[in-house]
C-alpha cells in the first residue's frame, strides 16, 4: 500500500484507493509538519548518536530511516488515544508531545522511565518497554479498559478511544505477542497493532523471524491486517487513520505491518557492516522517508524557504538538546529507593537510612 | 493500607444483607466471601483467570462470582498465564484493581516474566507516578496427591523480587481479611492459597476487624523453642507442638503470614525469650524463605540464641511423585526431630 514513489509521485491504485479519503483529512500545513517532524527527530537522532560517541550516553537506539511510519501513524492518533512504544519510537513520542530529552535521560542513566503518561502534556504516550514485546499485552489490557468502560465504540470518532501499539519484526516471534493478539481479538478490544519491519532484529533478518509476510499473521488470529509502505508518510498516515477509527467504531483489533528499514545500527553498541550488505543498505537509502516527502513537497510548490527554515529548526533542537544533555544531573539516591512501592516498605526505609548514614560516615560525617 | 477494615457496610443488590457474625468455613468460602466482598466494596475490582467464571475456578474460589457480577467484571480468559498478567497490567494502568488467578503453583511461570520484568517494576520505572494495584492468586503446595507441577511452592522467587508484596494466609479467616487487604493494597501482591488447607474448615469472624496485612503472629506460645512457618506449614507446626507439650517440650508457634516484607518482631522477640529457632517451609531449603529467616534470627538475636536456628524444609529435588510426598514433605515428625536437635546443643 502506497501513495507516493520512491521518488515521491503521487498516484492511488486500487489497492490504495479505499485509504484516499482519508487523506483528506490533511492540509497543506499538515504536510509541511510531517515533514518538519521527520526532519527535526531525525537531527535529533544524528545528535544523540554523537553525544553517545562523545561518551555523553551509556547507548543510543536510533530510528534513522523509520520516520515515515512513525510520523504518520502518530499523526493518525486521535488526542484521546493512547499509544505504547517499545524504545524506537522517538518521532511517535515528539509528535505527541513528549520532552525528548526525557529519552535521552533514560540512556544517559539517570531514569528508567522518563516522563509521567498520565501528565495531559505527554499526549497520552506511555513509557518505553525495553523487554520485547511485552508492551504488547499492557496495550491490550489497557485497550480492553477502554472498552469496558465504555470510552469507545460510541459512534463519535472525535470522543471514542483506541489504543495503539509499537513493536518491530523481532517481537513478532516473542510468546507475548501472539498471547496480545489472542486476547486482543477474543475480547475485540478497540487497538492497532503497529508493526514497524524495519527487516533487522539486530544482526537476525526478519527471514529468521517468519516465513510468511508478517502481517497476514493476523489471520491467524483473527485480525484484519494489512502492508503498508512504512517510508511513505501519507501511505503510514492514511492506512493507521483507517484502522484506528476502524479499531474505535468496534470492530475490534487490527495489525498493520509498515515495511521500512533501520538505516543505522541496532544500537550504538552494534555493528551492522557484519551482518549485512553495503549494496542492501544502499537500497534502502534510496528509499528514504525525507527526502522521498521532499520531492513530493517540491512538486507541490513548497518553497525553498520552508525546507530552509525546517533545517534551521532542526540544527537549532538538536543544539538544544545537546545543551540540556550535558546539564544533566546524576539523581539523588532516594530515587533508588522512594518508588519501588506505592506504600511504605519497612526494609527499604531501613535500608535508605542506613546507605545515608554509611555515604555521610563515608564523607567525614558520624560514623555508622 | 486497610487495617481498619471491616465487614459491616456489606450490602449487594436490592437491600442490606443481614450482618454475618462467626461461621465455620473452609478456606476456599473464605475466600470467595472475601473476594465478593472486595468487588461490592469497590467497582473498580475485577477477577481474570482460566476457568474462572463459568466454571467458578478448579478449586470454586470464585464460585457464583461471575454470575453476581457478571462478565465484564469476572473474565474467563484465554489460556495464557503471561498474557493474563500483562493484560491485567494494562487494566490496572487504566484505574482497575485486577486479580488475577494463577490456577497451580506450577503454571506461574509462563507469567514469570510479566510479574517480575513489569509488573514488579512499573511504579518504579514510572517515578511513583503510576500504582500497580494488582493481585496474584496462586494456590501452592503439596499435600494433595496430584500430577507434576501442582503441588509447587514457588514463593521465594516472589518475595525476592523487589516491588512485589507477598503474603499467604493459614486459616480461613486470616484468607477472607487478607485477600481483601491485599486487594486493598496499591502494590502488587503475589497472594499464596496454601491449597491443602481449601478444605478443612475454621472459624471466620466476619464481625471483626483485619489485623495488618504484612504483620506475624504469634498462634501459640510457648518458652523452650520457637518454630516459625507459614501457609500450611503452620498447621504441622501446631501439631509438632502440641506432641513436643505431651513430652513435656514448651515450643511457640509464629505465623509469618507475610513473606515480603517480612515483620521481624514476634519473631524475633519469641527467639529471645525460648533462645532456639527452627523455620520450616515445603519449599526446597537452598536460597529459600526460611534461609532468609534463619539468617535474620541470627543476625537480630544473636546473643539470645542457644543453639543455631535450623532450617526443615523440602528437598532440594523437584517436588517428586505423589507417592513420594510424604517422605518429601516436612511433617511433625521431622519438625520434632530438628527440635530434638535444637535441644541437643
Amino acid at each position: 500500500m502506497q501513495f507516493l514513489s520512491t521518488d515521491g509521485v503521487f498516484s492511488v491504485s486500487e489497492q490504495s484507493e479505499q485509504y484516499a479519503p482519508y487523506l483528506e483529512r490533511l492540509t497543506e500545513a499538515d504536510h509541511r509538519r510531517f515533514y518538519r517532524d521527520m526532519s527535526v527527530v531525525r537531527a535529533f537522532d544524528v545528535e544523540s548518536a554523537n553525544l553517545q560517541r562523545q561518551g555523553q550516553l551509556a547507548l543510543w537506539v536510533p530510528s534513522f530511516g523509520q520516520e515515515a511510519a512513525q510520523v504518520g501513524s502518530a499523526h493518525a492518533a486521535r488526542p484521546q488515544d493512547h499509544l505504547f512504544p517499545s524504545y524506537r519510537e522517538h518521532a511517535v513520542g515528539f509528535v505527541r508531545g513528549i520532552d525528548l530529552l526525557n529519552v535521552l535521560r533514560l540512556l544517559r542513566g539517570v531514569t528508567h522511565g522518563g516522563w509521567d503518561p498520565k501528565d495531559p502534556t505527554n499526549g497520552n504516550f506511555h513509557l518505553y518497554t525495553l523487554v520485547i514485546g511485552s508492551q504488547t499485552l499492557h496495550a491490550t489490557g489497557y485497550a480492553l479498559g477502554q472498552k469496558l468502560d465504555g470510552r469507545t465504540n460510541t459512534g463519535n470518532h472525535e470522543t471514542d478511544e483506541a489504543t495503539m501499539v509499537y513493536f518491530g519484526d523481532g517481537a513478532t516471534s516473542q510468546g507475548d505477542v501472539s498471547e496480545a493478539l489472542v486476547f486482543a481479538s477474543s475480547y475485540q478490544t478497540p487497538q492497532v497493532f503497529f508493526l514497524q519491519n524495519n527487516h533487522w532484529a539486530i544482526s537476525v533478518p526478519v527471514t529468521t523471524q517468519s516465513r510468511t509476510p508478517l502481517h497476514r499473521r493476523g489471520d491467524g488470529f483473527g485480525v484484519p491486517n494489512v502492508q503498508v509502505d512504512g517510508n511513505d508518510v501519507l501511505a503510514s498516515f492514511a492506512v493507521t487513520a483507517k484502522h484506528l477509527d476502524d479499531a474505535r467504531s468496534g470492530q475490534g483489533p487490527q495489525l498493520i505491518e509498515a515495511l521500512t528499514y533501520r538505516i543505522g545500527a541496532h544500537t550504538t553498541s552494534d555493528d551492522p557492516t557484519k551482518y549485512r550488505t553495503q549494496e542492501e543498505l544502499d537500497s534502502w537509502v534510496a528509499k528514504d522517508p525525507i527526502a522521498r516527502f521532499e520531492a513530493y513537497l517540491r512538486s507541490q510548490n513548497a518553497p525553498q524557504s520552508f525546507f530552509d527554515d525546517v533545517d534551521a529548526e532542526a540544527k537549532d533542537f538538536a543544539s538544544d538538546i545537546r545543551c540540556r544533555t550535558l546539564a544533566l544531573e546524576t539523581p539523588d539516591m532516594s530515587l533508588m529507593f522512594d518508588h519501588v512501592y506505592s506504600e511504605p516498605h519497612p526494609l527499604l526505609e531501613e535500608q535508605k537510612a542506613w546507605l545515608a548514614q554509611y555515604e555521610n560516615s563515608m564523607n567525614g560525617g558520624e560514623s555508622a | 493500607m486497610s487495617d481498619t477494615m471491616t465487614n459491616t457496610q456489606a450490602t449487594g443488590g436490592d437491600g442490606a444483607e443481614a450482618p454475618r457474625g462467626v461461621e465455620n468455613l473452609p478456606m476456599v468460602k473464605a475466600l470467595n466471601a472475601g473476594l465478593r466482598q472486595a468487588m461490592l466494596d469497590d467497582p473498580r475490582v475485577l477477577m481474570m483467570g482460566e476457568d474462572i467464571g463459568r466454571l467458578g475456578g478448579v478449586f470454586r474460589v470464585t464460585e457464583g462470582l461471575q454470575p453476581e457480577f457478571g462478565t465484564d467484571r469476572v473474565l474467563d480468559t484465554p489460556l495464557a498465564e503471561s498474557g493474563i498478567i500483562g493484560t491485567a497490567i494494562g487494566l490496572a494502568m487504566h484505574g482497575f484493581r485486577p486479580v488475577c488467578e494463577i490456577q497451580f503453583d506450577g503454571f506461574i511461570y509462563p507469567g514469570f516474566d510479566q510479574i517480575t520484568s513489569q509488573l514488579a517494576k512499573l511504579t518504579n520505572r514510572h517515578e511513583g507516578q503510576l500504582s500497580m494495584p494488582l493481585v496474584i492468586r496462586v494456590p501452592y503446595g503439596g499435600h494433595i496427591g496430584a500430577v507434576e507441577h501442582h503441588q509447587e511452592s514457588p514463593e521465594a522467587y516472589f518475595a525476592h523480587t523487589p516491588g512485589l508484596r507477598a503474603v499467604s494466609p493459614s486459616t480461613p479467616n486470616d484468607a477472607y481479611w487478607m485477600i481483601q487487604e491485599a486487594i486493598a493494597s496499591n502494590d502488587p501482591v503475589m497472594f499464596f492459597e496454601p491449597k491443602s488447607r481449601y478444605w478443612p474448615k475454621g472459624e471466620v469472624d466476619f464481625s471483626s476487624s483485619a489485623v495488618p496485612l504484612h504483620a506475624s503472629r504469634v498462634v501459640r506460645t510457648g518458652t523452650d523453642v520457637t518454630l516459625v512457618g507459614h501457609g500450611a506449614m503452620v498447621t504441622v507446626l501446631l501439631q509438632a507442638a502440641e506432641l513436643a507439650a505431651a513430652e513435656g517440650t514448651s515450643v511457640e508457634v509464629v505465623d509469618l503470614r507475610s513473606l515480603s516484607p517480612v515483620d521481624y518482631g514476634p519473631v524475633v522477640e519469641s527467639v529471645r525469650k525460648t533462645g532456639r529457632a527452627v523455620v520450616a517451609q515445603e519449599a526446597s531449603g537452598f536460597a529459600s524463605i526460611g534461609s532468609e529467616i534463619a539468617a535474620t534470627i541470627t543476625e537480630r538475636a544473636f546473643y539470645s540464641l542457644e543453639a543455631p536456628v535450623l532450617r526443615v524444609s523440602g528437598f532440594d529435588t523437584p517436588f517428586p511423585p505423589a507417592k513420594l510426598e510424604g517422605l518429601f514433605l516436612p511433617d511433625a515428625d521431622r519438625i520434632l526431630e530438628a527440635v530434638d536437635r535444637s535441644l541437643a546443643y
